[in-house]
């Protein structure tokens, strides 16, 4: 197989960086995470690749899977609890205290040990390790309970009430308040933290899981320079050393093992090639704009010849009337015979001149003319997407049933899953080339951009109409040829594209038509409620 | 259930040694998880003189869950909205902030100190607290009005219960309220 084909669907995640290697996950040197510190996020990840180069959107991250985070964690504790002589417990108080920030805790915890203590909700008075107690006379302060050898418990403050009570409590703090790492000694006033330790000892071992599992989503959030994977059933998180000052000159696209493929500087799934501003102006832009823009989205159009309502349900554009046969462009309607030999005036916009533009009405009419031929295919290339991968899902299906007729192997039929692939993921590149191209103020770069632009989006069009062919055809084997190498096609040129555009990005010689804004601060935040 | 003995314990407590300017109640003898408290208004502020109504209403999970206090007599005063919900904003009571240790009684003197000192950095009615911040005399006159109005003689439980049920019920409803209250 063509290395190029896997090129771009397995960026620089699944191979070298999730090898369990120690010496790549240290994180004993907090330097390696602190977000100024970090090196600049070159690209070191494509050593393995051998013959190929580096390409210039490519970015330094890491995947950890649930069980890598939590051994950093438990690291870090280990080397506090030794370097300060206080137990495992106390030391990861004080490190969620200190956002995980181990040199700082060390250095101030040298210098003013009680308030640090004070501070983080730690009481100083060393004790024995936490155990339930049946005290003679105890009554429990919050539920009144009186009765002989009732199973009590108390942090080191003191505060002691019965198992019940800290029960409930902890099962109201953990499952209905999503709350783990500052759950306070249950009495007015107290502020001790209560320690993983303890907490084991009351609860049964369906909270003692959840209340883990908020601890990492606490660790995870608490670091700049980790990310949840946004998809929805990954426990993955992905670190990246990006810095907000970067997002201007660098598309921070990380993928995950799970193959979902996201950006680290924004909550949004991949982007490239536009910068994260621009995306944010753009996804504003269309929201306000959408009840303009909508009748462009719809999934049905009329035939330009016979009027007859024709849905597109693949991610082609090549559109052939079902009644009258006249073959045209689903994306400007023009006749597709033209597109096939003078390609393509379908992704450039001609900016209207001259007379027209002088009168108000009429300019406005081309901005928003302007918008929409974007947004159309920005739209596009989104719903082409979706139908793509809805494609992929029949896709399996077909691989089954080509497999009973042509007598291929699985692994000889892979091509048509590598097909889709390359379709889903050029074409989410495609889409934000009309974002970006939409800020592009016009100069010779933007020239050669388009230029880029139509190859691939020639390319996957062309890819899209074969692997939409019946199974009966693609049992063909030198159907199967021009699918392999067109996919390789594909794949070549959106990575021509995006190297490109990362570079002039990194190097500042793009010219936009608005201005970035300063940039947002990165939010690893994932929604509480989704993390749930 | 394990919030009756705590509350039975909680209601002998406020009986027996009834916190100075409070008069505790059941509305109803065989729930104790409603109370109705009549608070005298602190000697010394514009509230002095008046008697407000205070409803407490607690969760089924008391005292893992916080409890809901609101007053049922309309009230001037920056953190109770001004309507007949009586929403008060009380930090003790926030989720995060609320310990089962805490009782009642000392719930209820947060709202009565809440009288005493209200907290305009942290308002329920911003015009209210802005008022209370930056004109006293007009917010003196004003709160002094809203008592000689609605805080004398017996308290209305059945209006203010009915004004918070609606609230509860729907939409609709608490929207004509905040309307009618607002003209
Ligand atoms: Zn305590
Ligand atoms: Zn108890
Ligand atoms: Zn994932
Ligand atoms: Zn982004
Ligand atoms: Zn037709
Ligand atoms: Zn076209």
């Amino acid at each position: 197989m063509d290395t190029d084909d896997d090129f771009m669907s397995n960026v620089s995640s699944e191979e070298e960086d999730m090898m369990p290697d120690d010496s790549d996950n240290d994180l004993s040197g907090d330097d390696d995470f602190d977000f100024d510190d970090e090196p600049d996020p070159d690209i070191d990840m494509q050593q393995d690749f051998g013959q190929k180069k580096k390409a210039a959107y490519d970015i330094t991250f890491k995947v950890y899977q649930p069980q890598d985070i939590q051994k950093q964690q438990d690291d870090l504790i280990k080397e506090v609890n030794m370097i300060l002589d206080i137990n495992k417990e106390e030391a990861a108080i004080l490190l969620r205290h200190f956002r995980w920030n181990k040199e700082r805790l060390i250095e101030d915890y040298m210098e003013k040990p009680s308030q640090v203590l004070e501070a983080a909700g730690l009481s100083e008075s060393s004790a024995e390790a936490p155990r339930l107690k049946s005290i003679p006379g105890f009554v429990c302060d919050i539920c009144c309970e009186d009765e002989e050898g009732l199973q009590s418990f108390a942090l080191k403050c003191g505060h002691r009430y019965c198992v019940d009570c800290y029960r409930q409590y902890l099962a109201q703090k953990i499952v209905e308040e999503g709350e783990a790492a500052r759950i306070q000694c249950p009495s007015d006033d107290c502020n001790l933290i209560i320690d993983a330790r303890s907490l084991d000892l009351l609860v049964t071992q369906d909270l003692t899981d959840r209340y883990h599992k908020l601890l990492n989503r606490t660790y995870v959030e608490d670091r700049d320079s980790l990310k949840w994977c946004p998809a929805p059933d990954c426990q993955n998180v992905v670190e990246c050393g990006i810095k907000k000052k970067d997002l201007t000159r660098i598309v921070p696209t990380v993928a995950c093992l799970c193959s979902m493929r996201f950006c680290f500087g924004c909550p949004n799934e991949d982007h490239q090639p536009a910068p994260c501003d621009l995306v944010k102006k753009w996804l504003k832009k269309c929201a306000d704009d959408s009840e303009t823009a909508n009748w462009i989205s719809a999934n049905t159009k009329e035939c330009p010849k016979c009027n007859s309502t024709i849905e597109k349900n693949g991610g082609c554009n090549h559109m052939t009337c079902r009644k009258c046969k006249h073959e045209f462009c689903w994306m400007c309607m023009g006749l597709w015979s033209e597109h096939g030999t003078s390609w393509y005036n379908c992704n450039r916009f001609e900016e209207k001149s001259g007379t027209e533009a002088r009168d108000a009405q009429a300019k406005s009419r081309v901005s928003l003319e302007r918008y929409l031929h974007y947004y159309n295919r920005y739209a596009n290339h989104e719903q082409s997407a979706r139908l793509d991968k809805e494609m992929y899902l029949k896709t399996e299906k077909k691989m089954v049933q080509l497999q009973k007729e042509s007598g291929m192997s699985w692994i000889e039929v892979q091509y048509l899953n590598s097909a889709s692939q390359a379709l889903q993921t050029c074409r989410r590149t495609l889409m934000w080339t009309y974002a970006f191209a939409f800020y592009l103020a016009r100069n010779n770069l933007t020239e050669i951009f388009e230029d880029n632009q139509k190859d691939l989006e020639m390319a996957v069009e062309s890819l899209s109409e074969m692997f939409e062919k019946p199974v009966q055809e693609l049992a063909d084997s030198k159907l199967k040829v021009d699918i392999m190498d067109k996919t390789s096609y594909c794949n070549k040129r959106r990575v021509i594209l995006l190297d490109d555009t990362a570079q002039n990005l990194a190097e500042g010689r793009w010219t936009f038509n608005v201005e970035f804004t300063n940039p947002t601060p990165i939010s690893n935040t994932k929604g509480s409620s989704s993390r749930r | 259930m394990s919030a009756s003995k705590r509350l039975t314990k909680e209601l002998a407590d406020c009986t027996t040694n009834s916190p100075p300017g409070m008069h505790i109640s059941l509305p109803d003898d065989s729930n104790l998880f409603k109370w109705h408290v009549i608070l005298d208004g602190p000697a010394g502020t514009v509230y002095a003189g008046g008697r407000f109504g205070v409803v407490v209403q607690l969760h089924e999970n008391y005292p893992f869950r916080s409890p809901t206090v609101t007053f049922a007599t309309r009230i001037y005063h920056p953190n109770v909205t001004n309507d007949n919900l009586g929403n008060i904003c009380l930090s003790v009571l926030k989720p995060e902030n609320w310990k089962p240790a805490v009782k009642l009684v000392s719930v209820l003197e947060a709202v009565r100190n809440l009288l005493v000192e209200p907290q305009p950095d942290d308002p329920l009615e911003a015009r209210i607290a802005d008022e209370y911040k930056n004109d006293r005399k007009e917010f003196e006159k004003n709160a002094r009005a809203y008592v000689a109005q609605y805080a004398k003689g017996a308290v209305n439980w059945e209006k203010a219960e009915a004004g918070a049920a609606a609230a509860a019920g729907g939409a609709t409803t608490s929207t004509t309220t905040n309307t009618t209250s607002a003209r």
